[in-house]
């Protein structure tokens, strides 16, 4: 086996981070070699060097021993190197063959040639396996269908080398079995394949190198088959973590959070959410259970204020606060970790010190007077930073220039500092690395455990099952059972999450 | 103590780096304005040495000058406090007109009452009455989610109208194309009064109220919670509603607060200037001018009022410039540049180029010795 790229003696700084140090990775023929490391290890940086986005201030990269200069994603492109981001670059509107062969049409004189575009694509389709249909709209398929065709996008451009950046982060458990079979059928052809990803179950089933990067250094280059899980964490966070979650026995309280009969209509006027009686009791976690787009979104949303019930109550402690003003819940004594922290959780051009208040920000011991008292506010974000452990140069950057783990650090710092009696956590790890996900899931244990009542929506099972006390599955808009903590196993989830009974479990 | 001079001098600094590319843009427009005039074949050094003649030359026209200066300042403000929540008050023209025609009416009709008085209920009106017209277009987007920028036009044309149809009516002096005079009591004082310097100009104390007015805007957006809400709904509607915070409440706030800087920049052109309003054939230009005063002085209430003084000077210099024999056009097609260049951040893309252009070459450098 032949090394297809090299990367030699890398180094990257930007103002105050040496993002990369002496990084030195050998990636051979039809492997599939994951970069594993936590969020802000320098693993994209590392890579948006290699596609041409940055230029690295010093070391070398040779592709097929060749020394090369990469100064701009069309000169990687033109080497054979493919990435396909996180967040897909696909338009929308456009059909999967148009957006495929955007920037290289075929064309017959001056007009597209969209018949031979077609069967390309299915030509290249049919050859290694990935189905799609070419003639559909980008909007209208599913977003496993979304990557099938990021990645189509880099084969039809010739890419020999692809680079798949946390390529599961928005799959669910059937389409990353799935992008596992598709990337071993690419390997067999050939390929090679770089996997950017902080998972660890992936790196074992789906790699055959790893490579560990932590603070911009290259740890180790494993192969995967001589090392196992708690190796990689321990290499990758730099100490010992605890990949099982302990909880103490839960000491459940009375209900604080009561839902009533609530239907709730999703943005385009459904019913999302179709009759739900619900409880949730101080000292417990409740977990909700369920394929995305079962509702659950919605459900969140219609607690916390952001969209109208449309029929149905919910109680606070005892108040009816349905359809309260989103602030009057928030003073009510509720806590949100949105599942969106770029779309809700933070105002990206705020600093840190502005996104720790917000929600707060128009209470007494922020103010002076008529204005803010950016003396407190800072003060208090300083506290936070320091409490939650909250990685960043000071209060005063824009939360933007965070890392993932970091931006979230923050929100559950500012949701769980106000106190609230009920927390509602909606996906609170996503996108998180280990060191991230051990973090939150302490802190919303410590909330349990002082009484308050927390709300888990996650379409991790894994995390529902560790972190819940009850469970309860979604399914189309209705819970279809609550089932105790205990008695719970992935197969019977499973099966009420397709819409069966705890009954058809059994 | 200690703590707090860091932060000014860190603020200072802060505001300093986000005027540092206008300023390297209009740099740049000059010279490129230098080039055309030379290619007119006229001498460029002329052109601008009029220019500056002709606006700051003596006491008289740096007065004059201010006097354009005045309502650019509070237009441009007014486009700036919208923008901070993401709304481009296209319809400040509107604003503008309205706040001078109400202060006709209320500087005429309440004729009688004590002087300063009567003055601040005059400028009060013309600032409630652009305050009202800007909150209709506010209203229309919150609640009906119709564009801002599409009623803000329309507005605009509305209140060109509602002015002529009063200055022919209600507010008539029979037989001619302008409204009634105001009472002397709601006219602004005039620095002739007291300053020999200033004695042919008809500069007021209008500025004096303009740049209170920019120091008020800066410290509602940055320093107290209703600036913070606006510009939280206009980095992130999403992030607001989820912290408590009414989108719909804060777009027609910011919307009214506009109005009424627009408003009062009318007003200030009744009580300071004009003392009357005349027919209109088109618009003023003074609201228009205020979006490109704002672009300029990069959508920031300090940046405005150097920008205003800026786009003062290229006006009132003009006419000089004309009579050496270089054509004023060459003053619109100078801000015209100015714009353009500010708009695209030509100079950020420029200096990013010329920053990894050095890069590529110590990389190139390094090979080479390797």
């Amino acid at each position: 086996m032949s090394a297809v790229i090299e990367m030699k003696g890398i180094s990257k700084s930007f103002p105050g981070i040496r993002a990369n140090d002496n990084i030195n990775l050998k990636i051979e023929q039809g492997e599939i070699h994951v970069l594993l490391g936590e969020n802000g290890a320098g693993k994209s940086t590392l890579m948006n060097i290699l596609y041409g986005l940055y230029q690295p201030d010093e070391g070398q990269i040779l592709i097929k021993g060749k020394p090369v200069k990469i100064v701009n994603p069309n000169v990687a492109i033109s080497h054979g190197i493919g990435m396909v981001h996180q967040h897909f670059m696909l338009i929308p509107p456009f059909t999967v063959t148009e957006n495929i062969i955007l920037g290289k049409e075929p064309h017959k004189g001056t007009t597209l040639d969209i018949q031979k575009a077609i069967s390309d694509v299915e030509e290249i389709s049919k050859k290694y396996e990935l189905r799609v249909d070419p003639r559909v709209i980008v909007r209208d398929i599913s977003v496993g269908m979304q990557q099938r065709v990021e990645i189509l996008k880099t084969l039809y451009r010739g890419a020999e080398i692809l680079i798949l950046d946390e390529p599961t982060a928005v799959l669910t458990p059937q389409e990353i079995d799935e992008l596992c079979i598709i990337m071993r059928s690419l390997v067999y052809q050939g390929k090679s394949i770089i996997l950017i990803t902080h998972k660890l179950k992936e790196v074992m089933s789906m790699s055959d190198k790893v490579t560990i990067i932590r603070r911009g250094k290259v740890i180790d280059t494993l192969n995967t088959k001589d090392t196992n899980i708690d190796e990689l964490a321990e290499k990758m966070v730099g100490r010992k973590v605890s990949l099982t979650v302990e909880k103490k026995e839960a000491k459940v309280l009375s209900p604080i959070l009561e839902i009533k009969g609530l239907k709730v209509l999703d943005n385009r006027k459904l019913e999302a959410v179709k009759g739900i009686d619900l409880q949730v009791h101080g000292g417990e976690i409740l977990g909700i259970a369920g394929v995305d787009g079962n509702g659950q979104s919605e459900l969140v949303q219609a607690i916390t204020g952001l969209s109208k019930a449309e029929a149905g109550e919910v109680f606070l402690n005892g108040k009816d606060i349905t359809n309260l003003p989103p602030r009057e819940i928030i003073a009510g004594g509720v806590g949100h970790i949105p599942e969106d922290r770029h779309k809700r959780g933070l105002v990206l051009a705020y600093t840190l010190a502005e996104n720790s208040i917000l929600g707060s920000h128009y209470l007494k011991k922020f103010r002076k007077g008529m204005g803010l008292s950016y003396q407190n506010i800072r003060e208090y974000c300083r506290k936070l930073i320091s409490e939650y452990d909250i990685r960043t140069p000071n209060e005063k950057v824009i939360a933007k220039s965070l890392s993932g783990g970091n931006q979230q650090k923050l929100i559950v710092a500012r949701e769980i500092d106000r106190d609230p009696s009920l927390c509602i956590a909606s996906q609170p790890t996503r996108g998180l690395d280990v060191g991230a996900i051990e973090f939150v899931h302490k802190k919303l244990i410590e909330l349990r455990d002082e009484g308050k009542a927390v709300l888990l929506v996650s379409l991790e099972l894994d995390e529902v099952m560790d972190l819940s006390d009850r469970i309860a599955v979604m399914y189309d808009g209705k819970i279809v059972g609550i089932l105790d903590a205990k008695d719970a196993t992935e197969k019977k989830l499973g099966i009420m999450m397709a819409g069966g009974s705890a009954q058809d479990a059994v | 103590m200690e703590s707090r001079i860091n932060e000014f001098r860190e603020g200072l600094l802060n505001t300093l780096k986000e005027i540092a590319y206008p300023l390297v843009a209009i740099l740049i427009s000059v010279i490129a304005g230098g080039i055309l005039v030379y290619s007119f074949g006229k001498d460029p050094v002329l052109a601008y040495t009029s220019m500056i003649k002709g606006s700051l030359g003596d006491w008289n026209k740096f007065g004059e000058t201010l006097v354009t200066v005045t309502p650019l300042i509070l237009t441009g403000l007014s486009i700036t406090f919208a923008f901070k929540c993401n709304l481009f008050n296209i319809g400040v023209e509107g604003q503008f007109i309205m706040g001078a025609i109400a202060a006709v009416w209320a500087g005429w009709a309440f004729a009688g009452l004590p002087a300063i008085l009567h003055l601040t209920l005059t400028l009060l009106v013309g600032a409630a009455a652009g305050g009202i017209w800007a909150s209709i277009i506010g209203w229309l987007q919150a609640k009906v989610g119709s564009h801002v920028v599409i009623n803000g036009i329309m507005m605009n044309y509305i209140a060109m109208y509602t002015s002529n149809f009063l200055v022919r009516t209600a507010l008539n002096v029979s037989g001619k194309a302008y409204s009634v005079e105001i009472a002397d009591t709601a006219k602004l004082w005039r620095f002739s009064q007291a300053f020999v310097q200033f004695k042919h100009s008809r500069l007021h104390t209008g500025i004096i109220i303009a740049l209170i007015v920019a120091l008020v805007a800066y410290y509602i957006l940055n320093k107290t919670v209703r600036g913070y809400e606006i510009r939280a709904v206009g980095f992130n509607p999403d992030a607001a509603e989820y912290g408590g915070i009414n989108v719909s409440k804060n777009i027609i706030l910011s919307m009214l607060v506009a109005g009424m800087f627009a408003g009062l920049a009318g007003a200030i052109m009744t009580t300071g200037v004009q003392y009357r309003v005349n027919t209109l054939f088109g618009f003023t230009g003074y609201g228009l001018d205020g979006i490109s005063v704002a672009l300029v002085g990069n959508i920031h209430p300090i940046g405005v009022i150097l920008s205003a003084f800026l786009f003062g000077v290229m006006q009132k210099g003009g006419p000089l410039m004309q009579i050496q024999g270089i054509p004023k056009e060459v003053v619109g097609i100078i801000q015209g540049i100015i714009i353009l260049f500010v708009a695209a951040n030509f100079v950020k893309v420029i200096m990013g180029n010329i920053k990894q252009r050095k890069e590529l070459k110590k990389t190139a450098l390094q090979e080479g010795v390797e």
